[in-house]
C-alpha cells in the first residue's frame, strides 16, 4: 500500500487510519488540557508514577480477559486494568508521602519502580503462555498505532473527549485550587475532592493513551504541551487552550508519521514533535522566549549605558571609551571628545530627568519598582503629565 | 465526624444551628486548642470579637497568630474547642467571612492577572461549573479601584511589587463582601502608600459595621491602628480595647525578656 505522509496528514489514509489519527489528536488535547493543571499544581512528576503503575494493570487485564473471553486483547479490559493499578499507584504515593518521613519525590521513585518491576514480571509470564495475541502488549511500553483496531480508536477518542469536557467544566474550580488552595478552602470548597478529580482525570488520560504513546513516554504528553503553552501567554484560559492544541498537534503528527513509517514507535514520534514545538517556543515566544529576553536585555543595557554616560557628561566625570564612541556617533560629543551644544542640552535633560526619577523613587518606591523603564526612559514617556508636574513642583 | 447514635446526632445538629448567647458575635472562640504533630500551638483560647471591631492580633514570633486565623477557618485541624462565626459553625458561615493569607503562600509565576485574582473572591458566589461573566469582572475591577490598583488590572501578578500584590489580595477579600475579615500580616513589608491604603480600607469596613482581625507585627503602630487588641503567645494573654489589653504589664507577659522596657514604652502601651 502506497501511503504518503501528506495523504495521512490530510486524513486520506482510509477510515481506520483517519480514526486512529483523530483519536490520537483528541488524546493529545485531553493530556494537554489536564496536564496544564497538573503542572500548575506542581504534580507533574506524579504522572510518571501513575503511568508506570499502569503496567501490572495492563498485564492483569490481559490475563483476566484471556480467562473470561478467551482473548487477551480486549481493549476496555486492558484499560480498566491500567486504571485500577494506576489508581493504586496514586494511593500508594500519597500514603507514603502522608504517613512516612519520605518526601514526595522519594515516594514517586519507589512506587514507580516497584509497580513497573511487577508489570515486567507479569508480562514475562504472559510471553510464556501459548494463547497467542500477546505480541501487541509491547506497544504499551513505547506506543504504537500500527495494529490499532477500530474499537480501540473509538475508546481513545471517546475517553479523551470526556477528559477535555470535564476539565473545561471545572476550569474555575481547578484554577482556584492550583493558585491558592488555602483560599479555596477558606471559601469552603472541598479542595481534597477537587484535587481528586484532577488526579482522576490525569489517570484517565494516561490509561487511555497508554497504547498509543506508551507508558515510558506518556509523561511527556502531560508536561511538554503546558510548558510550551506557558511561553505564549500570561492567562490561564489561553494557556489551557494552547496546551490542548499543542498536545493535539503533537499526537496528530506522531500518529500520522508512525502510520507512514510503522517501524518507528508512535510514542517517540509524538514526544519529538512536542519537543520541536517546545524548542521553537523557548527561543521565539514574544515575551518569555530566549531571543526576546536577549533583545530586551541588550536594549536595556544600551539605554542604561547611554543614560549613565549622559549623566557623567553633565557632571563632567570621565567615561569608558565604549560609551564615548557611542556618544560621538550620536553627535553628543564631537570627534575630539568635547561635548557639542546638542550634547550639552541632552546631558542637561538627562540630568533633570534623573532628578525627577529619584524624587519618584523616594516618594513612591512601590510604583517606582513596578514601572518599566525607571531611570532609563524619559520620565514623560512613562508617567502621566500630572504625575510629572507633581514631581517638578517639589522643591529641594 | 460520624455519629451513629441518632439522638446524639440530632442534638449535635441542634447545637450546630442554634446561637448560644455570646456566640452570636462575629467571632466566638471557646477553649480552642491546636497542635502541630505533638507540639501545642494554641492553648485553650477563649475569645469573643466585638461587632465592628478593628482588632490587632499581636504576639511574638511563633505565638500562633497565623494558626489562630487558620484554625478559625478550619484550615488546620483542632484538638479541642469551638469556633462560631455569627453564631454558626464555620461551615455554615463561609459566605460571611473573608481571608487574606500571607503573601508567601502563593505561586507568583501563576498565569493570572490582578483582575483574575480579585474575581476569584467571587467564585464562591458564582457557583460550581458556572463561568465568570463580564459583570463579575466589572465588580472585581471596582474592588481593584478601591485599593488604587485599577490601572494594574491586566498585569500578571508576579510583575507587581510586594505592596501591590498585598492590595490585590485585599481586593479579592473585598470582592467577597464579607462581614468578618481575617488578614494575616497584610502590613508586613509593604510601602507607606500601601499601608495607608490598606488602613483606609479597613477603617471603611469598620465604619460599615464590619469586623476585621489583623495579624500585626509592628508594636509601634498598634495603638494608632487598632481599637481592640488580642495579645497572644500560645495562650490568650489579654484581649479587649487597646487601652486595656495592650499595656506594659500584658506586653511583658507576652514577650517576657524578648522586649526591652524602652521598646514597650516606645510602643505607647497604656499604664
Amino acid at each position: 500500500m502506497d501511503r504518503t505522509l501528506i495523504d495521512l496528514l490530510l486524513l486520506q489514509g482510509g477510515f481506520n487510519t483517519t480514526l486512529v489519527t483523530v483519536g490520537a489528536a483528541l488524546l493529545g488535547a485531553g493530556a494537554g488540557v489536564i496536564g496544564a493543571f497538573t503542572l500548575l499544581r506542581r504534580q507533574a512528576l506524579i504522572s510518571d508514577a501513575i503511568s508506570h503503575a499502569t503496567l501490572p494493570g495492563v498485564a492483569l487485564g490481559f490475563l483476566a480477559s484471556l480467562a473470561l473471553f478467551g482473548d487477551g486483547r480486549i481493549a476496555w479490559m486492558l484499560m480498566l486494568g491500567a486504571l485500577a493499578t494506576g489508581g493504586l499507584g496514586i494511593l500508594a504515593t500519597q500514603w507514603i508521602r502522608d504517613h512516612t518521613r519520605l518526601r514526595e519525590d522519594a515516594a514517586i521513585g519507589t512506587v514507580l519502580s516497584v509497580f513497573f518491576g511487577l508489570g515486567i514480571v507479569l508480562l514475562s509470564h504472559i510471553q510464556t503462555l501459548k494463547s497467542g495475541g500477546q505480541a501487541g502488549l509491547e506497544a504499551f511500553l513505547l506506543g504504537s498505532t500500527a495494529a490499532m483496531t477500530t474499537s480501540e480508536a473509538w475508546l481513545i477518542a471517546g475517553g479523551s473527549a470526556v477528559v477535555v469536557l470535564a476539565t473545561l467544566a471545572m476550569l474555575k474550580e481547578f484554577a482556584a485550587v492550583c493558585f491558592d488552595a488555602d483560599h479555596a478552602r477558606a471559601l469552603g470548597w472541598p479542595v481534597a475532592k477537587i484535587d481528586l478529580a484532577m488526579t482522576f482525570l490525569l489517570l484517565a488520560v494516561l490509561s487511555v493513551g497508554l497504547k498509543t504513546v506508551g507508558l515510558i513516554l506518556i509523561i511527556a504528553l502531560v508536561i511538554i504541551p503546558p510548558v510550551t503553552a506557558r511561553f505564549w501567554t500570561e492567562r490561564l484560559g489561553k494557556m489551557v487552550a494552547l496546551s490542548g492544541v499543542f498536545g493535539a498537534v503533537a499526537c496528530y503528527f506522531g500518529a500520522a508519521l508512525s502510520a507512514s513509517a510503522p517501524a518507528l514507535p508512535t510514542g517517540s514520534l509524538v514526544v519529538l514533535t512536542a519537543a520541536a514545538m517546545f524548542s521553537v517556543s523557548l527561543l521565539l515566544a514574544p515575551a518569555r522566549g530566549l531571543v526576546a529576553h536577549g533583545i530586551r536585555l541588550t536594549r536595556f543595557r544600551r539605554r542604561l549605558m547611554l543614560r549613565q554616560a549622559l549623566l557623567r557628561l553633565d557632571q563632567g566625570e570621565p567615561m569608558v571609551p565604549r560609551a564615548m564612541r557611542r556618544l560621538i556617533r550620536l553627535g553628543v560629543l564631537d570627534p575630539e571628545g568635547a561635548p557639542t551644544a546638542f550634547g550639552r542640552a541632552m546631558a542637561r535633560d538627562a540630568s533633570h530627568d534623573h532628578l525627577l526619577w529619584t524624587r519618584y523613587l523616594a516618594r513612591h518606591p512601590d510604583e517606582a519598582f513596578a514601572v518599566t523603564g525607571w531611570g532609563t526612559r524619559p520620565i514623560t514617556e512613562v508617567l502621566s503629565p500630572d504625575q510629572v508636574d507633581a514631581l517638578e513642583a517639589i522643591d529641594q | 465526624m460520624r455519629v451513629d447514635n441518632p439522638i446524639l446526632a440530632e442534638r449535635m445538629r441542634e447545637q450546630a444551628t442554634a446561637p448560644i448567647g455570646a456566640a452570636d458575635a462575629p467571632l466566638f472562640i471557646a477553649n480552642l486548642t491546636v497542635a502541630y504533630a505533638d507540639k501545642p500551638a494554641l492553648w485553650a483560647i477563649d475569645y469573643t470579637a466585638p461587632v465592628g471591631g478593628l482588632i490587632g492580633i499581636v504576639g511574638p514570633n511563633g505565638a500562633g497568630k497565623s494558626t489562630l486565623l487558620k484554625a478559625v477557618l478550619g484550615l488546620v485541624p483542632t484538638v479541642a474547642g469551638e469556633v462560631r462565626v455569627f453564631g454558626r459553625p464555620i461551615g455554615q458561615a463561609r459566605e460571611r467571612i473573608a481571608y487574606v493569607p500571607q503573601r508567601s503562600s502563593v505561586d507568583w509565576d501563576f498565569p493570572t492577572t490582578a483582575l483574575d485574582v480579585v474575581a476569584m473572591g467571587l467564585y464562591g458566589r458564582i457557583g460550581w461549573f458556572k463561568r465568570v461573566r463580564r459583570r463579575h469582572l466589572n465588580f472585581a475591577l471596582e474592588r481593584l479601584d478601591q485599593v488604587g490598583m485599577a490601572e494594574f488590572a491586566d498585569r500578571q501578578i508576579g510583575q507587581l511589587s510586594g505592596g501591590q500584590q498585598q492590595r490585590v489580595f485585599l481586593a479579592r477579600a473585598l470582592a467577597q463582601d464579607a462581614d468578618l475579615m481575617l488578614l494575616d500580616e497584610p502590613l508586613a513589608g509593604v510601602d507607606a502608600a500601601t499601608e495607608a491604603t490598606i488602613l483606609n480600607v479597613l477603617r471603611d469596613l469598620k465604619a460599615q459595621g464590619r469586623t476585621a482581625l489583623v495579624v500585626h507585627h509592628d508594636l509601634q503602630t498598634v495603638t494608632d491602628y487598632f481599637d481592640h487588641v488580642a495579645l497572644l503567645n500560645g495562650r490568650m494573654i489579654a484581649a479587649g480595647p487597646t487601652g486595656e489589653a495592650f499595656t506594659e504589664a500584658t506586653l511583658l507577659d507576652a514577650y517576657g525578656g524578648r522586649l526591652a522596657t524602652s521598646e514597650i514604652r516606645a510602643a505607647g502601651a497604656g499604664d
